[in-house]
């Protein structure tokens, strides 16, 4: 855990420990940023690179990732990854899918 | 005792001793041939409002008893003062226009056939007139914050609802349900996903039953029974994927954020039915699209409605205020005429969930003073139908 600047705006908001992914919540993130992350349910931080353009309101991998793992977001299970994604990476409809339909 | 305790506002009381927000004389049409008179009569008299729609004939069974359901509720509404309903045929008109009067309230009844157009827009214009100037001279009085019916449902959702929007109207909830507020959430096809979590959210195990049987039945009799490959276009919303969720689980989760933390619905309505169970929240079996849900609720009798959108929603309501809620810096951004409580602040965690909830019970009270909505002041008054199946 590293201790964020004064009055840094977070890039990236995770709701819960047990998440595997992250939202960007800036406009205009690039590859290659250092992002500042914040655990929303305990306001802890911590810093990870950004792997892509991803726009505000997309997600990112917060570690690797395996074709096959769940997705787990809220702490919860919501979807199923159909593509290995490196930390970091971009995650949306083109690597991670419901289970249920 | 709460500081929301002693929260007050200045509202319309009614005859049956609910209270309304706002003060409306409505033209009601009973079918959609019944439309072109209704708006006649709203434009001879200013101050009314006609809200056309487009059903009301051939109709049968369940569905028909869900339009006549949302109808007399939309007319007992208690933001509404007093009605104007006009239909083809006495009969239905007649059955809508004793529904609404069972709140007290003045109802004139007109039927279109063997006079025509013309000489029903005359006689009631001149019902219109009356309740317009008794409508005027209504004084407001001052009502416990207990005394709001709030409901909520959200749309185009994105990964920020679930971040900041949808759990400012949760925090909302939490606050004012403990001091007696009546609540409305909903949404039965965007539960899917979370219905473990909601079930749990249920004041008993009963009421947690009946509603995974109410849930069930909408997989087992809608989806599954309508679907292609899958529901991919439809849930997420193509606006929800270009907001970043991915699944209908995702989106559901975030769905779920706006009856907060503590906060238990104690019983189950079927679309447009008025609460019966006393105060608190209520689950309705409701469609997820905009304009359809805040409909049903508004026939359900809620007076304010909060509205959590991601990407920007626009939805209104005729005869019920609609509160936007944001935290999509964006959104604010590009479409900032719609927004009414921008809690942006919290995605760059400048701003709680606390204190984002008390800015929208701040503007809840506002509302219920008189401010008009961002909807309101930009015409947005979609009045929508549910329909459940093809007519006879």
């Amino acid at each position: 855990m590293s201790n964020p600047a004064p009055n840094e705006i977070p890039h990236l908001l995770v709701h819960e420990e047990a998440d595997n992914v992250g939202v960007v919540v800036v406009e205009g993130l690039t590859a290659g940023t250092d992002m500042l992350c914040c655990i929303t349910h305990d306001n802890s931080t911590f810093r990870l690179t950004a792997g892509a353009d991803v726009p505000i309101g997309h997600k990112i991998a917060l570690k690797d990732i395996k074709d096959g793992d769940t997705a787990i977001k809220y702490g919860e299970d919501i979807g199923k990854f159909i593509a290995d994604v490196p930390q970091g990476g971009h995650v949306h409809t083109h690597n991670c899918k419901t289970k249920r339909w | 005792m709460s500081k929301y305790s002693n929260m007050t506002f200045m509202g319309f009381r009614r005859e049956n001793g609910r209270v309304g927000v706002r003060n409306h004389v409505l033209i009601l049409p009973v079918d959609d041939i019944s439309n072109a008179a209704c708006e006649a009569v709203a434009n001879n008299v200013k101050g009314t409002l006609a809200i056309p729609h487009a059903y009301g004939r051939l109709q049968f069974g369940e569905d028909l008893e869900l339009h006549f359901r949302t109808m007399i509720g939309t007319g007992s509404n208690p933001n509404v003062h007093s009605v104007v309903v006009i239909g083809i045929e006495p009969g239905w008109t007649k059955r809508i226009a004793d529904g609404i009067r069972e709140t007290g309230k003045e109802v004139a009844e007109f039927s279109i056939e063997q006079k025509g157009d013309f000489e029903t827009i005359r006689a009631a214009s001149w019902a219109a007139k009356d309740f317009v100037h008794k409508a005027t001279e209504v004084q407001k009085e001052e009502c416990s914050i207990k005394e709001l019916w709030v409901s909520t449902k959200c749309g185009e959702s994105d990964t920020t609802t679930g971040l900041g929007s949808c759990p400012t109207v949760g925090n909302m909830y939490d606050k004012l349900l403990p001091e007696g507020i009546t609540g409305f959430f909903g949404e039965t096809s965007e539960i899917t996903g979370a219905e473990h979590i909601c079930q749990k959210r249920a004041v008993n195990e009963e009421v947690g039953e009946r509603w995974y049987k109410m849930w069930k039945a909408y997989q087992d009799d809608v989806i599954f029974a309508h679907q292609t490959d899958d529901l991919s276009d439809s849930q997420p919303t193509k606006g929800n994927i270009e907001g970043g969720l991915t699944t209908i689980e995702e989106k559901a989760l975030g769905n779920l954020e706006k009856i907060g933390r503590t906060s238990q619905f104690i019983d189950i309505l079927e679309p447009a039915e008025q609460p019966q169970s006393g105060d608190g929240l209520y689950f309705m079996d409701s469609s997820s699209a905009a304009a359809e849900c805040v409909t049903l609720m508004a026939a359900g009798g809620a007076v304010i409605h909060t509205f959590p959108t991601g990407q920007g929603n626009v939805v209104g309501n005729p005869i019920v205020p609609v509160i936007k809620i944001t935290a999509n810096p964006r959104t604010v951004r590009t479409m900032g005429e719609h927004v009414d409580v921008d809690v942006s602040g919290i995605l760059r965690r400048e701003q709680t969930i606390d204190e984002a909830g008390d800015a929208l019970i701040d503007m809840i009270r506002r509302t219920a003073n008189g401010r008009n909505t961002a909807a309101e002041a930009l015409g947005h008054r979609e009045f929508s139908m549910t329909k459940l199946y093809r007519s006879a």
